[in-house]
């Protein structure tokens, strides 16, 4: 097999494994729009939200510290003690808990009704409110996540493939990240599945999701429920933070890379979890394998910027019901 | 005086079609614009221009043109920042390559060319409906700042690729370069915005502003009882990027002077642009006026509040502005879904009616 | 022989055919909504199509406004073969339609709706709309007076400037036929002009139904539910049922009909 060739495979394999990524973040947007018909745009604000918290946390930042001292001439920054992954994870996941309350509570529940353009436009609200407000507790910096999760090309897979090629080719340059990212993602996927599978809660979600009016009528509470579906999406954003942040750092950047979602659940439907994933690897693969082999070459590169919408744009125009979806028959 | 509508009667159907019906908002409307022509300019400095008139006036147009869109026709676009850019690189691409003609032209040409690109873009939003199509203007916003920071020709291999607008000249006054009066500036854009705001309300009253809101309403209702649906989106998408693109032309000429294309038309510019849209009012020329108003003044008034006043430190500000802004939006969005408009409409109602409310 | 032209009882003119339906058959994946129906609609008469729920009838509607597109069968419009159209074309020949569920443009007054209304009229460009004075103006003001005798003829003048969201379901249900009207159509079709309508606002819709018919020498086809109002006012009636015609004639004919009779009372299957 010639070097090209198996770069051009490890290409396809980094792809999926930065697919798998976007799936996890496009898995939280499918979670909320089944069961609300809101389109959260806020998804990659939250995912960067999340991460800025589980830092701030574990370096035992004092929340609001800038604003605190601007008003009140203190000079705080951190209480002294650091707390451990664990916990700091724990307390992460009550505060987007605690958010996803809020979120219904305070806005959403105002909306019931709406049409799902003025929702959205709601969450693009939501998603700079919570910018600011992320920024404003922990700080704006750049900040590296310590968890301890393994970085840098993993030496045993680049070993081991090395032989698959001649002398030009040194082996699959894979990261270690990423495949923790791929394995947290299956295992997360894997778990939503049995939740909603097999408990009330589940039960209840997918009710909803079929049918609000229905689910009202046999006892489930909507709210209760809604509160659920964003609390499950604001963990999921937490993982993605967690996988994008100890990859490029926790910084604003952060909630744009989540926007290539967007794409991914235009490829795939927006209620299918299996879409979702489908998309993510599709986009994944197909920018990288474009930047590789067109965008690089002849395009002066950086076309990952855009490759994902125009290939969901142009999908789109061709398939508008998406990758999964059923034909729409239109009814006056 | 009063303002009353009772006694003020229409005896043609010209008089119930003008603009402002009721007689004293008339007279109004003619104060503003003396003011705006014949005082302003005279009093304008530097400051005044730059921190808020100049840009008031020019995102002024952009949310004109995206209410065209968005608010009259019903697509939601993300792609304005990425216009802005066309108007602005094809200004400065006819700017260099005819000097001897006037800017003005050059700006209203840079328009025209936005339209076309704009027309392109929308074309998938034939078959593309709601949230679906303002994904895929995501993909006209990156990917046209992108063309513009790697295609060379288009800021003519400028080592540092930015584009500067040289000087040019307009009944002898400087209104681009680094020797222009605020005064000009103010001027310039000020007669675009009038001529534009004037433009859409013709457009908005007659068959194709109906055709467009008809679309919005209910598409399939529309295209049965006539509407070519084909053509009431793609004339929304041109007249709309038209105005978007000379916004960006005079951002670019006029109020900058030179431009890097990620940080001036970044996706931020879009929102920013959306977001004056829904404050002002969906679906109202007065509204766009007013959220573009609103969204200039608030951070500069925010930032002299905090800053200037409580000494916070400019990055604390930012941020704040960020989450009030957002705040702000959902508050629009649940109590007054039509913006300030809206309000102001109300408002109207009350006082014709006052101090007698039944 | 078909163009030969009729005097009812009441004193009208019925002319030839203005529009035929041949074997119209229409699927939607494996279900046929129509199954092979040819009917015809004359001049001048008012037309009405019958039959339980799911007959059928709606889709027979959108076929004829060109939302749908049958698989077989012909359209034949004012003696030529209509062609596919889009349902915009289709309105441009002259067919003006109002809707089983109401399909206002909720977000306009009620002038504007009407206006929309008399789109397929109105010729002025861009250029001379965003000038306004002249060209454009003198066609706006030139439709607005059309508008207002159709407004004068509804009754609804003093609603003319209320956003149509505002407005209580009878009244919805005229601004629409004037909105139909607008567009001085050739044929109206009617989707269940008088559903929900208490017995008052259904005596109110049949006499404007009958006026329009009258005044203006509207052809009319209307789907309808309630047969006092079908046999009261139609001059003929196609009956429909499962995608079928199983009856077609003067109300009286239709009326003796067994089969008609069957599917609305139901029969004994042994």
């Amino acid at each position: 097999m010639s070097a090209d060739f198996l770069y051009g495979i490890e290409v396809i394999i980094n792809g999926l494994m930065a697919g798998v990524l976007y799936a996890l973040v496009a898995l939280g947007f499918v979670l909320i729009f089944k069961a609300s018909g809101i389109f959260n745009y806020a998804q990659g604000v939250m995912a960067l939200f999340a991460a800025l918290t589980l830092v701030g946390i574990m370096e035992g930042q004092v929340p609001f510290a800038h604003l605190l001292n601007a008003i009140f001439g203190t000079d705080i920054h951190h209480f002294g003690w650091e707390v451990p992954a664990l916990l700091a994870i724990f307390l992460t996941v009550l505060v987007m808990v605690a958010f996803a309350w809020a979120v219904q509570h305070f806005v959403f529940r105002h909306l019931v009704g709406q049409e799902p353009i003025i929702l959205f436009m709601a969450t693009i609200g939501l998603a700079y409110f919570l910018e600011g407000v992320g920024d404003l507790m922990w700080g704006s910096d750049i900040k590296t996540i310590a968890l301890g999760l393994p970085q840098g090309g993993s030496f045993w897979v680049e070993d081991m493939t090395a032989s698959l090629g001649g002398d030009d080719f040194y082996g699959f340059f894979i990261d270690k990240l990423d495949m923790v990212a791929t394995v947290v993602a299956i295992v997360l996927v894997i778990s939503l599945i049995a939740f909603a599978q097999y408990t009330k809660q589940g039960r209840a979600m997918r009710a909803v999701a079929d049918d609000h009016q229905a689910a009202l009528s046999v006892g489930i509470s909507l709210n209760y429920i809604w509160v659920l579906v964003w609390s499950l999406a604001g963990i999921v954003a937490m993982v993605a933070g967690i996988m994008w942040g100890a990859k490029s750092g926790v910084q604003f950047s952060l909630s744009l890379i989540a926007l290539k979602a967007l794409p991914v659940l235009m490829l795939g439907g927006f209620t299918s979890i299996p879409g979702a994933i489908v998309g993510g690897l599709i986009i994944g693969v197909g920018e990288k394998l474009f930047e590789y082999t067109i965008g690089a070459p002849f395009l002066g590169g950086a076309t990952e910027n855009w490759f994902a919408y125009m290939l969901a744009l142009i999908f789109l125009v061709f398939r508008p019901q998406g990758l999964f979806g059923e034909r729409i028959i239109e009814r006056v | 005086m009063l303002y009353r509508e009772a006694g003020d009667f229409k005896t043609s159907y010209e008089a119930d079609n003008q603009t402002f019906p009721i007689a004293f908002d008339r007279y109004r409307y003619w104060v503003v614009l003396a003011v705006a022509f014949l005082v302003i300019p005279f009093m304008i400095n530097d400051y005044w221009a730059n921190a808020i008139f100049v840009p008031f006036l020019i995102y002024a147009i952009a949310a004109i043109g995206l209410n065209i869109l968005t608010g009259y026709c019903g697509q939601v676009s993300l792609g304005t920042g990425g216009f802005m850019a066309v108007g602005a690189y094809a200004c400065y691409k006819l700017m260099t390559a005819f000097p001897d003609t006037s800017i003005v032209i050059h700006i209203v040409l840079a328009g025209g060319i936005t339209a076309a690109v704009g027309t392109a873009f929308g074309l998938p939003s034939l078959r593309i409906k709601g949230f679906y199509l303002a994904v895929a203007t995501l993909a006209a916003q990156f990917f046209l700042v992108w063309l513009f920071n790697k295609v060379s020709w288009f800021y003519n291999y400028s080592a540092s690729g930015q584009i500067n607008a040289p000087e040019r000249f307009v009944a002898g006054f400087a209104v681009t370069g680094p020797n222009t009066a605020p005064a000009a500036q103010y001027l310039i854009c000020l007669v675009f915005l009038t001529l534009c705001a004037l433009i859409a309300r013709n457009l908005t009253r007659g068959t194709i502003g109906r055709s467009w809101m008809a679309i919005r309403d209910m598409d399939i209702a529309a295209e049965i009882i006539g509407v070519n649906p084909l053509k009431a989106k793609l004339t929304a998408f041109a007249v709309s990027s038209f105005f978007i693109g000379i916004s960006g032309a005079l951002f670019f000429a006029v109020y900058l002077g030179a431009v890097e294309v990620g940080e001036a038309f970044g996706i931020q510019k879009s929102f920013l642009v959306l977001f004056m849209i829904i404050i002002g009012g969906l679906g109202s020329i007065f509204g766009s006026l007013a959220g573009a108003a609103f969204l200039i003044l608030f951070p500069v008034a925010w930032k002299v509040l905090a800053v200037d006043l409580l000494g916070w430190p400019t990055d604390l500000v930012v941020h704040q502005q960020f989450m009030l802004i957002g705040a702000l939006i959902m508050f629009f969005l649940i109590k007054e879904p039509h913006g300030l408009a809206q309000l102001w409409r109300l408002a109207k109602e009350k006082l014709r009616l006052w101090p007698f409310p039944y | 022989m078909l163009d030969q032209t009729t005097v009812t009882a009441d004193g009208r003119t019925i002319g030839g055919v203005l529009m035929d339906m041949r074997g119209i058959t229409l699927r939607f994946g494996g279900v046929e909504a129509i199954k092979d129906i040819s009917f015809d609609i004359r001049e001048g008469e008012i037309r009405a199509i019958i039959g339980p729920n799911g007959a059928g009838k709606s889709s027979m509607l959108n076929v004829i406004s060109g939302f749908y597109h049958p698989q077989d069968g012909e359209v034949w419009f004012r003696g030529e073969r209509r062609p596919a159209m889009k349902p915009y074309q289709v309105a441009r020949l002259g067919i003006a339609r109002t809707f089983q569920n109401i399909a206002l443009f909720e977000g306009m007054t009620v002038l504007d709706n009407i206006m929309t209304g008399r789109l397929t009229q109105m010729k002025s460009g861009m250029l001379a709309q965003a000038i306004w004075r002249g060209k454009a103006e003198k066609e706006e003001v030139a439709n607005r007076e059309k508008v207002e005798q159709i407004i004068d003829f509804l009754e609804i003048q003093a609603i003319r400037k209320t956003p149509v969201g505002r407005l209580p379901y009878g009244l919805k249900k005229r601004v629409e036929l004037a909105r139909a009207l607008a567009a001085e159509p050739k044929l109206l079709l009617l989707d269940e002009p008088m559903a929900g309508m208490n017995v008052e606002e259904k005596e109110d819709m049949s006499r404007f139904i009958l006026d329009v018919n009258d005044e203006f020498g509207t052809t009319i086809a209307l789907i309808e539910h309630d047969m006092g109002v079908v046999m009261d006012i139609s001059d003929r009636v196609v009956v429909m049922d499962y995608g079928r015609k199983i009856g077609d004639g003067t109300p009286d004919e239709v009326r003796g009909n067994q089969e008609v009779i069957d599917a609305y009372l139901g029969v004994a299957h042994d």
